[in-house]
């Protein structure tokens, strides 16, 4: 059970209050119609899946409603920090191009 | 390899069964393999098997950062069957279905594969609807499946609550009589000790950090115990396959999510059939010693703890005591939980990728015991033809950009 502190409520509330709705920070490609189907599929389908740090999206349904992101490592369910939409988060991943090499060649020493 | 009979059962009792041999060696690992599965669970141990045993390639190593057939093969619950709706889902899990009935003969291994059936339970008018277009659709493709009313439903569970003032009654159920359980830890076994005997070499404690490519083609893995080359790489990963995708810079289309299980104390045989309802999501059968052995959901965020929240299991118990009033004083002993690989479609990937040498077999998500021959099966003949096997041909990672998923959500028994 996690404990989430919602950044519009201003409250850690508990999971069951919350929807979990996928990673965070994908963008919609602008122009649908004008996309390949490779470039389509990618952004409805494809996730980063991380072991580690993973940026993702929460809808506090049973409270604000509002949705917000929040930074938390799928591994040790420590959620390190929530922001609110349009925010980008302080807590990253050490190496940016493949987050989670790092992770499973951390987990491996 | 000795084969196992009544006969050598009673030579080594002669001398206290001390001088059995080992089901399979614990080889150190060679310079270089034809293919390399990494993952030793059952899926992975299948492919390894049917490519020594169908294919003749015997040059392979399974490699396995723990121990064989210790992730989500020990972790499941053990159901297996194959009412699923789609044609494609249907001939896939059918051909399972098929392999299971004689496997314990064909591994020299008893899997204890018992068919005492699978009742998924209706609750509302569409349940029933649904239902009704699901074993419809089972019997076109040759599966066996009927539908039930109540009455049905209390016949072959009499302890199930038929009561019709219960906040979801059970107003019927699809019944597949030829589906069952098995026993988890001698699939694993069996095919393990199979694959050996062909001289295919089982590596533990051997974790693959690092997938090692040139040109745009595997040569081989870098591991724990050091580089080992090999021309094919197979990934059979289930909920590490995100990670392992990461290390040659791809994505899949597949969330890592805890699923979580847990089993009471032993009593006596109560339930002699597998009961599910997604609807309600209660998922219960009797295991061979006694435990009552319950699935719950996967939990609604990615996570690779093999450990799940606590309301998920509450809610399930509290559907299984509204189903069997008579379990509500029954004491869980062990609750535990595995990391699935969930695909959108709640269909696996059994496929090529855009990097020579490297295929992926994942995203079976909740559902994929049911599936270990046949996925072993079909993934061999993929790996040994550089072509997907028909069955497995609509299972390809290209389907999520042509957009021919399976929309198996319905059938898949586990909300998720």
């Amino acid at each position: 059970m996690h404990h989430i502190y919602c950044p519009y409520c201003e409250e850690i509330r508990e999971e069951e209050e919350y929807s979990y709705t996928g990673e965070a920070h994908i963008e919609r490609p602008k122009d649908p119609a004008s996309i390949s189907d490779e470039v389509w599929g990618d952004y409805m389908f494809f996730r980063s899946n991380p072991r580690g740090i993973h940026h993702e999206m929460w809808y506090h349904a049973a409270g604000c409603r509002r949705y917000f992101n929040a930074t938390r490592d799928t591994h040790s369910y420590q959620i390190h920090e929530t922001y609110k939409m349009g925010e980008l988060p302080t807590v990253t991943a050490p190496t940016k191009a493949a987050p989670t090499k790092a992770a499973a060649q951390g987990d491996a020493s | 390899m000795k084969k196992y009979s009544g006969f050598s059962l009673f030579k080594h009792s002669l001398s206290h069964h001390e001088n059995w041999q080992a089901a399979w060696r614990s080889p150190q690992p060679k310079k270089e393999y034809d293919v390399i599965i990494v993952g030793g669970g059952g899926h992975g141990l299948a492919t390894a098997y049917y490519l020594a045993k169908v294919h003749g390639i015997t040059n392979v190593a399974v490699l396995e950062k723990g121990y064989l057939g210790g992730g989500n093969t020990a972790r499941n619950t053990t159901i297996v069957r194959s009412n699923y709706l789609w044609d494609e889902a249907s001939k896939l899990y059918d051909h399972s279905l098929d392999l299971w009935k004689d496997l314990s003969q064909d591994l020299n291994y008893n899997v204890m594969f018992s068919q005492r059936g699978v009742l998924n339970l209706g609750h509302t008018l569409q349940d029933m609807r649904d239902i009704e277009r699901r074993v419809n659709a089972n019997r076109l493709n040759g599966i066996d499946g009927v539908v039930l009313n109540t009455a049905e439903v209390k016949e072959i569970v009499p302890i199930i609550n038929d009561s019709q003032d219960i906040r979801y009654p059970v107003l019927g159920a699809s019944w597949q009589a030829t589906a069952g359980v098995a026993r988890h830890d001698a699939v694993a076994w069996g095919f393990a000790r199979g694959a050996d005997s062909f001289g295919v070499d089982l590596i533990q404690q051997c974790e693959v950090v690092d997938i090692v490519t040139e040109e745009g083609a595997v040569v081989g893995v870098q591991t724990t115990l050091g580089f080992i080359g090999a021309k094919k790489v197979a990934c059979v990963t289930a909920g590490n396959s995100g990670v392992m995708a990461a290390m040659v810079g791809l994505r899949l289309p597949i969330e890592s999510r805890p699923l979580q299980a847990l089993v009471s104390e032993p009593i006596k045989p109560i339930l002699d059939t597998v009961v599910m309802s997604n609807a309600v999501h209660a998922y219960v059968s009797q295991s061979d010693k006694g435990d009552l052995v319950i699935g719950a959901g996967t939990d609604s965020y990615n996570g690779y703890g093999q450990r799940g929240s606590f309301h998920v299991v509450e809610h399930t118990l509290s559907a299984i005591c509204e189903l069997f009033p008579m379990f509500s004083r029954v004491r869980m002993n062990r609750a535990w939980g595995g990391v699935v690989d969930t695909c959108p479609d709640a269909c696996p990937i059994i496929s090529k990728t855009s990097i020579k040498g490297l295929f992926f077999n994942c995203g079976w998500g909740t559902g994929g015991f049911k599936a270990t021959p046949g996925s072993g099966h079909v993934f061999a003949h993929t790996l040994a033809h550089d072509e997907a096997h028909p069955l497995a041909a609509p299972f390809s990672l290209d389907r999520f950009n042509t957009g021919h998923l399976i929309d198996e959500h319905g059938a898949a028994g586990v909300a998720h």
